[in-house]
């Protein structure tokens, strides 16, 4: 990378400040365009046919009658998606989670789809296609899937990180290992030791926007999407590659998105509408209803954690292991590998064991959700350093910090840390008001730290410097939480300029290099690293334009408070010239101004957060009310401080949510009951209080200045953190997520018992 | 000279090595050697890793330079929400 990414302590004016989002009237107003705003002339609906089932061989499908339909323009089944993977088993996955081939491995699995001239006629057209399915013995339940007698999902899968690689198939896809020392003399040496089991249920990341798309593919093979996703680039490449289309004749826009977190970066009926599209020879809309959504696209994993620590008398821990088993829908997964990875990540161990297994059952495909598979990996940690706390009878931020990982450390994952932020959090924590703040009858406080990796990745922008001066940003990364604002600030301050006269747009495929997705926490992190370096382009062409007009050598002119100036004494008398100045004059210096940037934002750094949560439990209902929530993050820099706030306030609402009361439920039959927001339950604002948050700002050295992503860490320590807090106001542990009222009320009764 | 540890998955594609000695100034030359011993590593190479240098990250800057005694793992590419 040529550009030079480390960080120069310098006084920001732009950054740092809290200006409205450039985005913000649009969307209040209701003049944003989400997924399922955008319209084509001659438009078709689609429609998704649906598995009843959770695990059935299609045995004969028969779309005839559908197809007779009078207003039905296509319908598609797995035959019109054919298998262009090349042996490539994950884009595999994503083809056969598109539409169901040979078998529908989940209840809610694509099977058939139909694009028609009103919904009316497509839904009645999806009655008219006749499956008959062959029922499977199905699994949803991940213990469950892992024991010998489990009905077998893939035949052809066998566990892999396993020596002797095994010689009959299994619902666990791969075992991973991760660690350092000798965990049984770590634990020989520990004078109290915790060991608990742990389980987590399967949670969907709930944006409150559906999948939509509006797909049209023309007679001359150039195609065009119109999409809600945090990947446009990415989902251009999907797409491409499972409907053999030639990338640069796939024009790919994104949408305004409404949320995310990670369920956005992968497809699931683009290229069903694709496929309608290019078969109908019209441009076709799907959008995905709520029950959708939830039955067949993107929900975390569901676990099953045991956790074993030891700890001498004076607090320091002498050895830890943990065994997590992770679901990832009916198709292998690393989500297992991650919690593997995360788990003990906070901490400084000498001895630790982590071994993960992926394990695959009859439920949707799983997704990254925001920090994916670290959340369920640090509440079952984190609810035990608390127990091991309680044992010790030492103060639980104490053992912490006494535990803590800090620069040198070995992480449990493998690499040594540089510099890092666990400890000041933690530090934060210990003396913030919240810790020590009096409690009432049926209340309990809990704590937890959270770590995640954060990365950076490939990045590419635009800076045009128009005639009237002001600086239109063209951006690839999709803005999920205010990058906009952000990114129209970083401008600014390298420019010179105010805040007001840079717009940022998410520019499309067609128009700006290729781009990775928003994931990773990046967004900001590398678009503002390719929005330094595209300015600071665009300034080295504005010295030479300056030059030219004075008649100068441009090694004469520097650039200062957004303005060319001529260096030394000799030139005393030139006034500087402004971006305005300058712009003006481009016609006749050369032709229009801008910077460019294509870059790899590597060094991204990883992160930590610490959050205090203090709950009230009604011992009559189980029902439990968060009274007061903190959250602790490292931001290294945050460039625009309301939006940091809003991403550790976001992972904490969706974090306690996790812990309260989401939750897939199954029926004994396989399929979900409750893919609907009134029974499956996410918090609104009038079940939360204000969510306070300290933004910490350890500077990253890999970025210009010092920022990090934010965008994740925060939903890692709320379930602990609840569960902490829960446990400690009913004094029973709790270690079963979600802590459901009637999941409090049977842990009571089990006691008073 | 780097050495350099692999995660669990590659370790049966390099002849059941964990940590391998190679001589090498940047990720990117580390890589190609590391193919070259080990043409089995090519496959996950090519899609699934990331090279960590004392305890940075690195999933795509390839011409990093690896500093003399740095600490060189082979790390899974990370999925992110």
């Amino acid at each position: 990378m040529s550009f030079d990414a480390a960080y120069q302590s310098q006084k920001l004016k732009s950054v740092g400040t809290r200006p409205l989002r450039p985005d913000g009237v649009d969307k209040v107003t209701g003049r944003a365009r989400y997924g399922a705003d955008f319209n084509m002339p001659g438009q078709l609906v689609a429609r998704v046919l649906r598995s009843p089932h959770a695990h059935a061989r299609i045995v004969r499908m028969d779309t005839g009658a559908a197809e007779a339909l009078k207003g039905v323009k296509a319908v598609v089944t797995a035959a019109d998606l054919p298998d262009l993977t090349n042996g490539d088993a994950e884009l595999f996955a994503v083809l056969d989670n598109c539409m169901a081939r040979t078998k529908a491995l989940y209840d809610g699995h694509a099977v058939a789809a139909v694009a028609a001239i009103d919904e009316r006629t497509a839904k009645q057209a999806l009655k008219l296609i006749e499956v008959e399915y062959e029922i499977l013995p199905h699994v949803v339940d991940v213990d469950a899937a892992m024991v010998a007698d489990a009905p077998i999902l893939n035949d052809e899968l066998f566990t892999g990180g396993v020596d002797p690689k095994p010689d009959t198939p299994s619902n666990v896809a791969n075992r991973a290992e991760f660690g350092h020392g000798d965990v049984d003399a770590g634990f020989a040496e520990a004078d109290f030791i915790v060991e608990r089991s742990y389980k987590t249920e399967q949670t969907h990341q709930g944006y409150i926007e559906p999948h939509a798309c509006v797909a049209s593919c023309n007679p001359d093979g150039t195609a065009e999407l119109w999409v809600c996703t945090q990947g446009h680039f990415v989902f251009r490449q999907n797409c491409a590659d499972l409907l053999g289309l030639e990338v640069s004749k796939l024009r790919v826009t994104s949408s305004e998105i409404g949320g995310g977190f990670g369920g956005k970066t992968h497809v699931w009926a683009e290229p069903v509408a694709l496929a309608l599209s290019r078969k109908a020879g019209r441009p076709v809309k799907l959008v995905m209803s709520r029950d959708e959504v939830f039955r067949a696209s993107g929900p975390t994993s569901a676990t099953s954690i045991d956790v074993k620590i030891g700890a001498k008398a004076d607090g320091k821990i002498t050895a830890a292991m943990a065994t997590l088993r992770y679901s990832s829908g009916p198709y292998p997964g690393m989500w297992a590998e991650l919690g593997a990875m995360t788990s003990f990540a906070c901490y400084d161990l000498e001895n630790v064991k982590t071994v993960g297994f992926e394990v695959i059952v009859n439920r949707p495909k799983v997704a990254a959700y925001r920090a994916p598979s670290a959340p369920m990996a640090a509440f079952a940690v984190e609810s035990a350093i608390d127990e091991l706390a309680q044992k010790l009878g030492v103060n639980a931020v104490e053992l912490r910090i006494k535990n803590a990982a800090r620069e040198g450390t070995k992480s449990s994952y493998g690499p040594v840390y540089g510099p890092i932020g666990i400890g000041p959090t933690l530090e934060a924590a210990q003396s913030h008001p919240h810790m020590s703040a009096p409690l009432g009858k049926n209340q309990g406080r809990g704590m937890a730290c959270g770590f995640w990796f954060n990365f950076g990745g490939q990045t590419c922008s635009d800076l045009n410097v128009n005639a009237d001066g002001t600086v239109a940003l063209a951006v690839g990364t999709v803005d999920v939480g205010g990058s906009r604002a952000s990114l129209s600030l970083i401008a600014a301050e390298e420019l010179g300029i105010d805040y007001k006269d840079v717009k940022a747009v998410v520019a499309d495929t067609a128009t700006l290099g290729y781009n990775d997705m928003t994931d990773g926490s990046r967004g900001t992190f590398s678009s503002s690293m390719a929005t330094i370096s595209a300015a600071r382009n665009a300034i080295a062409i504005m010295r030479a334009r300056a030059a030219l007009t004075w008649d100068i050598p441009v090694e004469d002119v520097y650039w200062e408070d957004g303005h060319a100036k001529a260096a030394g004494t000799k030139y005393g008398n030139l006034s500087p010239l402004s971006v305005r100045d300058i712009a003006a004059e481009s016609g006749n210096t050369g032709g229009p101004i801008a910077g460019h940037s294509e870059l790899v934002a590597d060094g991204a750094g990883v992160s930590f957060a610490t959050h205090i949560c203090d709950v009230e439990v009604d011992p009559e209902t189980g029902a439990t009310s968060i009274i007061r929530y903190t959250v602790i993050q490292d931001a290294g820099k945050a460039v625009h401080p309301s939006y940091v706030e809003g991403q550790y306030q976001g992972g904490a609402a969706q974090g306690i949510g996790w812990a309260l009361n989401e939750e897939y439920i199954y029926g004994a039959d396989g399929r979900l009951q409750n893919s609907g927001f009134l029974d499956y339950r996410i918090p609104v604002c009038s079940d939360l209080p204000m969510i306070d948050t300290q933004i910490l700002e350890i500077p990253n050295p890999n970025h210009p200045y010092g920022v990090r992503g934010v965008g994740e860490t925060s939903i890692v320590p709320p379930l602990a953190a609840t569960a902490n807090a829960v446990s400690n106001a009913v004094g029973v542990r709790m270690s079963h997520i979600p802590m459901s009222p009637p999941r409090i009320l049977a842990a009571l009764n089990a006691e008073r018992d | 000279m780097v050495d350099v540890t692999l995660w669990g998955g590659l370790v049966p594609l390099a002849d059941d090595q964990k940590t391998l000695s190679i001589e090498a100034d940047t990720i990117r030359e580390l890589l190609r050697k590391l193919q070259e011993r080990y043409p089995a590593l090519s496959g996950p190479i090519k899609n699934e890793v990331a090279v960590v240098i004392d305890g940075v990250i690195y999933r795509n800057d390839w011409s990093q330079r690896i500093p003399e005694g740095a600490e060189v793992f082979l790390m899974r590419r990370l999925a992110g929400g």
